[in-house]
């Protein structure tokens, strides 16, 4: 009986959320284009390694340095590995290391900002000293001092990405608490005996959410090009992991020597991931906040 | 003017005093025993405990951080690991290299980015307008190590134009005599117009890798305060007044619309300085940024410290001297002040 009962409105659910996306698309064209690259890029993370071609770490020297074929399609590098291969399954570690990053700045600078916009006083100050601190640093340039100190590791190319981040988020979720903090509908569940807490969590938190979370499609292009940048210069991810920036890091050398294709296609797998989550981000923004509109 | 200057530089302060606990907070985060760290990895537990002794590590973490901060105004930043030389002078040695190529590609960015911004706002939805917009679009998502490879492959590999990406000149040629440290002008002053084409020939690529990367936010920011500024009514009096176009851009237009620019130009320091290092190692630049890499690499951590702290302290610096710029063009700035 339940079963049947549930059944049609789970439908009901799945429809609207496809008719919904239908009309994005069919708003902004350049929307959907990007959706479908992000569903491409999400679909390579998921299935990378059961799809391609060839092991990513197997090498064949007999094929090294072979240029694009039928065979290799992106060539393959100094120890035969195929290119192909390694830039579909490298998909999975980049967009990880975005996406955590992304989640972790958006719960450490979503939550101290909206805490400094309602609560105000120190905690507003020191939130703001925080942030202040950070951004007196060139961003880039701060991130390889903390994976310097805290580790060459993954998990502090994570870190380090969402700790440049941070005032970015703090500073957008403390304004639009604060200016929430006096507003009726705060007033009213504090008159019917709300917690501070039960306000921040019930009636601030989901009129921030949207516009946390426009940020963060926007900044995951950052964040990619960051992790890559730390992993070109040699930090965190270690060979021979198939990750694109440590590829065209391994690549770099071969170009002068006119091997294009070994750094070549991982550079234009990064770019194009880049360019559809900034469409992306652009695309949500308008949606969220038509006045924004470029 | 001047109250305002001073104003502003004592609003640098906190930002001074924030990096100099940041880059001290990193060293205590260092994994494992510092002592034993900076001792190296051969060191006996009695040259551990003297190390331990001599760097102040024995007291208090206050005390740690007075004894850090003495250090840095006498111009300590500590000692190298791997080349042993103290990391003030191997800085100081290498600044100027970062700093030419720097300034260099930040001034191929401006020269090209703000006349396209400009045309693309007189001409909305022209050519030269999608020009612009592809430009910037591209522009942000081009990882800029990339950029810097594609520009070797083309005008070194299949072009033949440019020299090998390797250092600031051709090995043979000597590098000219240090009066600034910037080769393009040391080679003027001391008059060798061969070294100078030599050095300039090194300095193109990675400067149009950097002017690439820092194009997008100046020309999307000129392209949109000139067209804000293009339908103000200051704009329609000096057109209905009957002012030839030219004057009514450059002389009336321009000016104003240079004011959000200029504030840009903080956020693309912030990214020319960070995105600096990675083209200084594409092309194997001996600026301070190759050194921190490397030394990143063989995990010796005071010239990374340093090199921390000095582009923290460039970047605040640059923040102050746009201010400052502010204030000259825009007068009303000064008067508020």
């Amino acid at each position: 009986m339940t079963v049947i009962a549930t059944t049609p409105q789970r439908e009901g659910g799945l429809a609207a959320l496809i008719k919904h996306s239908r009309y994005i698309i069919a708003e902004n064209p350049v929307t959907g284009f990007a959706f479908a690259l992000f569903v491409l890029i999400v679909l390579a993370a998921i299935l990378g390694p059961e799809i391609v071609p060839y092991n990513p770490l197997t090498s064949d020297t007999a094929q090294a340095l072979k240029p694009p074929s039928a065979h290799h399609w992106f060539g393959t590098d100094q120890l035969g590995r195929d290119v192909f291969s390694r830039v579909v399954v490298a998909t999975r570690l980049d967009f990880f290391i975005a996406v955590a990053s992304v989640v972790l700045v958006f719960l450490m600078g979503g939550l101290a900002g909206v805490a400094a916009g309602f609560f105000g006083g120190w905690t507003d100050r020191i939130v703001g000293r925080v942030a202040d601190t950070i951004m007196a640093f060139p961003l880039f340039v701060l991130a390889m001092g903390i994976v310097a100190a805290l580790g060459n590791t993954v998990q502090n190319i994570v870190l380090a990405t969402a700790i440049v981040n941070f005032p970015l988020y703090a500073r957008i979720a403390r304004a639009e608490a604060n200016i929430r903090r006096d507003a009726g509908f705060v007033e009213a569940a504090r008159l019917s005996g709300n917690a501070d807490w039960r306000i921040l969590a019930f009636q601030i938190l989901p009129n921030v959410f949207p516009l946390l979370v426009v940020q963060m499609s926007l900044t995951m292009g950052y964040a990619i090009l960051n992790a890559a940048g730390l992993s070109f210069i040699g930090l965190g991810v270690r060979p021979p992991t198939p990750e694109w920036g440590i590829m065209v890091a391994e690549g770099a050398q071969f170009i002068v020597s006119g091997e294009w294709w070994n750094a070549a296609f991982p550079g234009a797998a990064l770019m194009v991931a880049v360019f559809c989550f900034n469409l992306l981000g652009d695309g949500l923004r308008d949606m969220i906040d038509p006045r924004r509109r470029t | 003017m001047l109250t305002m200057i001073l104003k502003r530089a004592g609003m640098a302060i906190p930002s001074l005093i924030g990096v100099v606990i940041v880059t001290f907070l990193l060293t205590r985060a260092l994994p494992g025993d510092p002592a034993a760290y900076f001792a190296g990895p051969a060191a006996t537990p009695q040259a551990i405990e003297q190390v331990r002794v001599k760097l102040g590590l024995d007291k208090s973490l206050i005390a740690q951080f007075g004894n850090y901060v003495v250090d840095l105004a006498h111009g300590n930043f500590g000692t190298s690991l791997t080349t042993g030389q103290p990391v003030v002078s191997e800085l100081i040695t290498r600044l100027p290299a970062s700093a030419e190529l720097t300034l260099l590609g930040l001034l191929v960015s401006i020269i090209i980015a703000v006349p396209l911004g400009i045309l693309a706002a007189t001409k909305p939805n022209s050519l030269i307008d999608h020009a612009c917009r592809i430009a910037t679009t591209l522009g942000v998502s081009l990882p800029v190590f990339f950029t810097g490879l594609i520009l070797v492959y083309v005008f070194y590999y299949q072009l033949g134009w440019a020299p090998a990406p390797l250092g600031r000149i051709d090995v043979f040629f000597d590098p000219p005599p240090a009066y600034t440290g910037f080769y393009l002008i040391d080679s003027l002053i001391a008059g060798q117009p061969e070294t100078f084409m030599a050095a300039l020939k090194q300095l193109i690529l990675p400067a149009l890798t950097l002017g690439i990367f820092s194009l997008a936010p100046i020309a999307r920011m000129t392209r949109a305060s000139m067209l804000a500024v293009l339908s103000s009514d200051f704009v329609r009096t000096a057109r209905a007044s009957g002012l030839a176009s030219y004057t009514v851009i450059v002389t009336y237009a321009f000016r104003n619309a240079m004011l959000p620019v200029i504030t840009t130009l903080g956020m693309v320091f912030s990214f020319l300085l960070g995105a600096n290092v990675l083209v200084e190692k594409v092309f194997a630049w001996p600026g301070i940024g190759s050194y921190a890499v490397e030394a990143l690499l063989a995990s010796d951590f005071a010239p990374v410290q340093g090199f921390v702290l000095t582009m923290a302290v460039m970047y605040v610096a640059l923040n102050l001297l746009i201010d400052v710029l502010y204030g000259v063009i825009d007068p009303r700035v000064r008067l508020e002040a």
